[in-house]
């Protein structure tokens, strides 16, 4: 049985990404208070009648106070309704939810990319620390890590799309067409993982060596245990803890990079959804989009801290049996 | 000196010296050693390949793409060094308020800060971009809000860590008045994290800031931005690779220079650092 400290735990975790979500909207309705001028008159144009404007206005909710207007915010999101376009009326809700399924295939395909190749180049690594192997692991992974994802789009989109014509240059895919829409899927997905595998690469690596160090390691070789097994069995599940914690905020940023991959390849997504909202000033398709980023981005961190201390046995007891944190 | 050749002597550290020291001194020397104008168009030389009279080549209005680039070091480095100068001190002020204040107002302060981090750090700035509109002023300003809670967290929590220390007490008991305390004792003893967190987050602000200009929402053309110019690559693709592949080159390079000099840095000042930044 759970005791209360977990709960107390899990509602202090919860309460936190709360207070980060509702923050985070006072903060993007607030933002539109400062939009140069008046915001219906931005959107609809200097010619726009005074009665077009004051309906925009109160459409918005712009002619009431803040937290009045955050307030009605969530009254409606409960309802399901994050606003509506202002040059066609459609729901944002709808435009978001028939984005989401593209950028999440993306983010989901380029994290998991990211683990199959980390992990193996990590253990290796680990393995023989200071070797050839490790050494050019260390220098791709630094490479990686600091190459904007945009610049590693464009160089893809120029080397296998323009000059060899191996992939398809722009789009998703035909609906429908899973292998057509795999084929496009293969250089945004290569895109977003190159700097997670590195990154994955070098944090598991340094927990991997950490864990190496500590003498039940020690023991286990003196019974004669094969280093293979040590690393496999006795080293690798300790040393994935700091990595999951990692990933649940990688997701997130790769939410974010995926704004240039849909943007440069074409994709439709929420990144380019929120790209051409900024560009025709649709404030209320820029808002909705960005809060369920941030609402993704929350959750996804949350889900990674739990997770991690549901998988650490050391947590696990601490949180169990309520006591001190146990170092 | 010594730190300079420590800093040679860790992996990489002499690549990151020779890509920054570069780097510097191209964006210091631009007027004297672009061969011409960053904005000087040439129609009739539109899109040529490298040869002796353009290095790299010509964009698509014929300007010199050498030219463009060194001009574009400038704007990469001022744009990161602003973002960072601003929002480390912002960040350090309100660290240290917040570590040194009630516990209502540390509280406000870290919730702000939690709301700030709460975005992905391109998402935040796309949306304040949004509502501010682009520009070399604004997408300082605003990027500089992105940073401010890195510096503010780290400072906060490293006075946290030494505001009961017995020098601090003893300036205390000796009557010492609080803003000399946080200004000759807390902040030296802060600043060295700090420093390094700054270097290691230039490569970050270069990148955020060619990433809104590649998407045409941060410096504006024709400033020669090199995100900008990757952008005006990325257009063209098909008819020249030269600019595309040369502006991705120069980010590619500043990128891994600052990130490798942020870590030998983080190394060589404190191998403790490892573990938080």
């Amino acid at each position: 049985m759970r005791s209360a400290s977990f709960q107390i735990h899990l509602a202090s975790k919860l309460a936190t990404a709360l207070l980060a979500v509702a923050g985070s909207v006072v903060l993007l309705l607030a933002l539109t208070r400062f939009i140069p001028g008046d915001p219906a008159t931005v959107i609809l144009g200097s010619r726009a009648t005074p009665e077009a404007v004051a309906a925009l206005n109160a459409r918005i909710g712009l002619d009431k106070p803040l937290i009045e207007q955050a307030f009605a915010f969530f009254g409606r999101l409960f309802s399901g309704d994050l606003g509506e376009d202002v040059f066609n009326g459609r729901p944002v809700l709808s435009l978001v939810l028939g984005a989401l399924p593209n950028t999440a295939a993306l983010a989901i395909s380029a994290m998991l990319t990211a683990i199959v190749l980390g992990v193996p180049l990590a253990l290796v690594s680990a393995r023989w620390p200071g070797g050839k192997i490790d050494r050019l692991v260390a220098f791709l992974s630094v490479g990686f890590i600091s190459t904007p994802s945009f610049v590693v789009s464009v160089f893809l989109l120029m080397v296998f799309s323009v000059t060899l014509r191996w992939f398809p240059v722009l789009g998703a895919g035909e609906s429908g067409d899973l292998g057509d829409q795999l084929w496009h899927l293969v250089l945004p997905t290569a895109a977003l993982a190159a700097g997670w595998v590195g990154y994955i690469a070098r944090l598991l690596r340094s927990s991997l060596l950490e864990v190496l160090s500590e003498s039940h390691i020690r023991t286990l070789r003196a019974y004669g245990v094969s280093e293979a097994k040590i690393l496999m069995k006795y080293a690798l599940k300790p040393a994935v803890l700091p990595t999951v914690a990692v990933l649940g905020m990688g997701f997130g940023e790769l939410l974010g990079g995926a704004v240039f991959a849909e943007v440069i390849f074409n994709r439709p997504g929420l990144g380019s959804l929120i790209y051409d909202a900024i560009r025709t000033r649709n404030y209320p398709v820029v808002q909705g989009g960005v809060f369920v980023i941030v609402l993704l981005y929350v959750l996804t961190n949350l889900i990674a801290d739990l997770s991690q201390s549901l998988i650490d046995p050391r947590e696990r007891a601490r949180l169990v049996s309520g006591r001190g944190a146990v170092t | 000196m010594t730190a300079l050749v420590d800093l040679s002597r860790r992996p990489g550290g002499t690549f990151a010296l020779f890509a920054v020291a570069l780097l510097c001194l191209v964006a210091i020397a631009a007027p004297l050693i672009a061969p011409y104008g960053p904005n000087a168009i040439a129609p009739a030389n539109r899109l040529m390949d490298p040869s002796l009279q353009h290095w790299l080549g010509t964009d698509h209005l014929g300007r010199d793409i050498l030219s463009r680039l060194i001009f574009g070091a400038r704007v990469a480095l001022g744009i990161s060094l602003s973002v960072i100068a601003i929002s480390l001190t912002a960040g350090v002020i309100l660290g240290i308020a917040s570590a040194l204040s009630p516990r209502a107002v540390d509280l406000a302060i870290v919730g702000i800060f939690d709301v700030v981090t709460s975005f992905p750090s391109i998402i935040l700035a796309l949306a304040l971009v949004a509502v501010f509109g682009p520009g070399l002023g604004n997408v300082v300003l605003l990027v500089s809000i992105v940073f401010i809670p890195h510096f503010g967290r780290v400072a906060r929590a490293q006075t946290i860590a030494i505001r009961n220390s017995p020098f601090i007490e003893a300036e205390k008991v000796l009557g010492a008045q609080s803003w000399r305390v946080i200004l000759h004792h807390v902040t030296p003893n802060i600043i060295g994290p700090i420093f390094v967190l700054a270097c290691m987050d230039i490569p970050v602000v270069i990148t955020i800031e060619a990433g809104l200009s590649f998407l045409g929402l941060g410096v504006r053309p024709p400033l020669a931005s090199w995100g900008n110019l990757l952008n005006d690559g990325y257009t063209y693709l098909d008819q020249s690779p030269w600019l595309a592949t040369f502006s991705g080159l120069s980010l590619i390079l500043a990128t891994l220079g600052f990130a490798l000099l942020g870590e030998a840095l983080r190394d060589t000042i404190d191998p403790k650092l490892r573990r938080t930044l």
